[in-house]
């Protein structure tokens, strides 16, 4: 694999440090991954206490409104969420190509498989040679893809559908959505698939925080400042 | 069968003299906002149009449908039965019984062709070539596409006709299938509910005779006029829901009050239906309004939904039955284990490789 050593420029005078490293994620998606994590926790937060609400409050109905307000944090941070997606899938086409990563797995692909593999079994123990990518590496993708982009894709289309049914049939919602009930009559159902794809994120979440911080350290390489700076730094080379 | 009455024929039957029924209709057109030329054309369609006839069929159903539209107030269902349709069929109430009834059936599908409406209550069993329900010597799904050939629509009444109701339910034996999955070349009015409301019956009827047209319908099939909305979005209670102010259990103070019935496993979120807003028994009350949840009843397979007191579906497939949060609960703290496993070993290794390297 190829990566370009980019020197940094030495503007005081100092020695330049010499540590390669190369430019992973601009900052499009940069700014996309934080702005998706806080709405996804807000978003499975608020989701959980629609599924089971808080312990009701006392006084006039008139006077409360805090199921109300729970739900429309859900929607506000849904609509964010959804923003930010649609504009994450337009730098799918402008951005570099690690922006496209996690939307397609190369699965005709002989070398993706076999990187994969590899790393299947270094997370098995079974080996301890680090290979270094400079983007993800191809479990870290193939996981991505499988546990949390389609899962996302699901949320906001059982999500919108959900809305639709507030806001009435006459909504763009519903004129978007109304599939969905074709699949689900029963938006029963939608419920229930909307409250299960919450548990796929949150375990996804779970596990991506502790590889994220287990292979900062463990691989010596930048992988969580990658995703606060964009670049990505290889602390050893000779490893 | 005699020659079909029109609606004027059956006015003046009532005892309506001519100058009230002019009234009627000048007075009718002008409350509805139209033109001026409405008020005739009303009183020549009244004077010319014919009832439509109605052939009410029963496949495998328990007549709920049938008790709840008897009990019909606005408009009272003799008014329907007796003015607003010509009911020629119906095995449930029909004084003409074996060949004579059958003889009914074949008379208005040839002098009828294409202008009656089918209404069936409850559902064919497709299994073992239809044998589980038979209807005059021969499986009630033959005898409906016999009858469905030549009809204008087909009326599916109920849970039954529309999703297949507890028949169809998980393991469903004998196959029992909704209309329009049998029916697949006439448009199907599905008009579901465990019974449907009995407004909602004649509602529908009356406007297919008033408008001589089919009532527009939704994705499901189901007359938009009653089925837009979801109980949820009409319930009276609905404030309590937006104030966070649930029955936690049955016979709790929120019971007393009145308050929001969500976390006893109130379906309404879910259910499209006219409850919360055309009512049951003359308008009387509906099922949240006596102080339960509604159980979802004309939605799709609500038999196969789990608990009446729970709001999502319990999953089935993960052997015993667990609900969404439980699995996704037990899910992430075996996710969790296996996390601090994973990690444990990955300091181990590092330890033990870094004193490897150190020994060579
Ligand atoms: C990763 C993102 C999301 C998570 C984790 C999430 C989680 C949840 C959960 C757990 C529920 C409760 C379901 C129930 O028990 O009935 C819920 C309800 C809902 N969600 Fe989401 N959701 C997400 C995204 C979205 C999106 C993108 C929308 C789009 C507008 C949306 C709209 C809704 C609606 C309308 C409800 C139903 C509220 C109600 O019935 O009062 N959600 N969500
Ligand atoms: C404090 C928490 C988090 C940290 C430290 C973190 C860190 C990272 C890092 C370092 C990467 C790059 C991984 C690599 O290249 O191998 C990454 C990628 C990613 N993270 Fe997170 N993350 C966090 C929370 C979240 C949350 C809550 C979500 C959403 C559920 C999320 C979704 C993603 C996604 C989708 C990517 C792939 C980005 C892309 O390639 O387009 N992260 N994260
Ligand atoms: S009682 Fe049922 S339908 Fe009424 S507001 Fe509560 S959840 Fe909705
Ligand atoms: S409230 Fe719900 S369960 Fe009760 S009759 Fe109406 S739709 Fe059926």
């Amino acid at each position: 694999m190829t990566l370009h050593e980019t020197l940094p420029a030495d503007t005081h005078d100092e020695k330049a440090i010499e540590r390669p490293s190369v430019y992973v994620y601009d900052a499009p998606v940069r700014i996309w991954h934080w702005g998706n994590a806080v709405s996804i926790l807000t978003l499975a937060l608020t989701g959980y206490l629609i599924g089971s609400p808080l312990i009701s409050v006392s006084g006039e109905a008139s006077a409360n409104y805090l199921m109300g307000r729970i739900r429309f944090i859900h929607f506000a941070a849904a609509q964010t969420l959804t923003v930010l997606l649609i504009l994450r899938v337009y730098w799918v086409f402008v951005g570099n190509v690690h922006a496209r990563q996690i939307f397609y797995v190369p699965i005709w692909s002989g070398r993706f498989w076999k990187e994969w593999s590899h790393e299947v079994r270094r997370y098995m123990f079974m080996t301890r040679q680090t290979k270094k990518y400079a983007g993800h590496n191809p479990l870290a993708r193939f996981t991505m893809f499988l546990l949390f982009t389609l899962p996302l894709f699901f949320m906001v289309i059982t999500g919108f559908a959900l809305e639709s049914e507030g806001a009435g049939r006459d909504s763009w919602e519903y004129v978007l959505f109304d599939w969905v009930f074709s699949i689900w009559p029963n938006s029963q159902d939608i419920h229930t698939n909307h409250h299960l794809g919450m548990w796929g994120i949150v375990i996804f979440v779970i596990v991506h925080i502790y590889v994220a911080v287990r292979e900062d350290i463990m691989s010596r390489q930048g992988i969580i400042s990658s995703m606060i700076s964009g670049e990505r730094f290889f602390k050893d080379m000779e490893d | 069968m005699a020659t079909a009455e029109t609606f004027y024929d059956v006015i003046r039957r009532q005892g309506i003299t001519r100058r009230s029924f002019t009234k009627f209709c000048s007075l009718t057109a002008a409350s509805l906002g139209f033109g001026s030329g409405a008020a005739t054309a009303m009183a020549e369609a009244l004077e010319t149009k014919e009832r439509v006839p109605v052939i009410w069929m029963h496949g495998l159903e328990c007549t709920c449908c049938s008790e709840s539209f008897i009990r019909s107030a606005h408009p009272l269902v003799k008014d329907v039965v007796l003015s607003m349709i010509s009911l020629d069929y119906d095995e449930m109430i029909m004084a003409a019984a074996g060949h004579q009834a059958e003889a009914i059936l074949e008379e208005t599908k040839a002098k009828y062709k294409g202008k009656y409406i089918l209404a069936v209550e409850g559902n064919p069993p497709l299994n073992e070539d239809g044998m589980f329900c038979i209807d005059g010597g021969r499986p009630f799904v033959e005898k409906l596409r016999w009858m469905a050939e030549d009809a204008m629509a087909v009326i599916a009444w109920g849970a039954c006709a529309a999703w297949g109701c507890v028949q169809a339910a998980n393991p469903n034996p004998t196959q029992a299938t909704p209309i329009d999955k049998v029916i697949h070349d006439k448009p199907v009015i599905k008009v579901p509910g465990c019974p449907p409301i009995a407004e909602v019956m004649t509602g529908v009827i009356t406007f297919i005779t008033t408008f001589d047209k089919l009532p527009e319908l939704d994705r499901q099939g189901r007359p938009k006029m009653f089925y837009s909305q979801r109980i949820h979005d009409k319930c009276y209670r609905r404030p309590h829901f937006d104030a966070g102010q649930f029955v936690e259990e049955w016979d709790d103070e929120g019971a007393r009050k009145g308050y929001c019935l969500y976390k006893t496993g109130c379906k309404g979120p879910t259910t499209y239906n006219a409850c919360s807003t055309v009512r049951w028994n003359e308008g009387v009350s509906f099922p949240i309004q006596s102080g339960h949840g509604c159980i979802g009843c004309s939605e799709e397979g609500f038999w196969d939904q789990g608990s009446f007191y729970d709001r999502l579906t319990n999953l089935h497939q993960f052997g015993i039955e667990a609900d969404a949060d439980k699995i996704g609960l037990t899910a992430a703290g075996i996710v969790g284990g296996a996390i601090a496993a994973h990690a444990a070993v990955t300091a181990i290794k590092r330890v033990t490789t870094k004193r490897e390297k150190a020994d060579a």
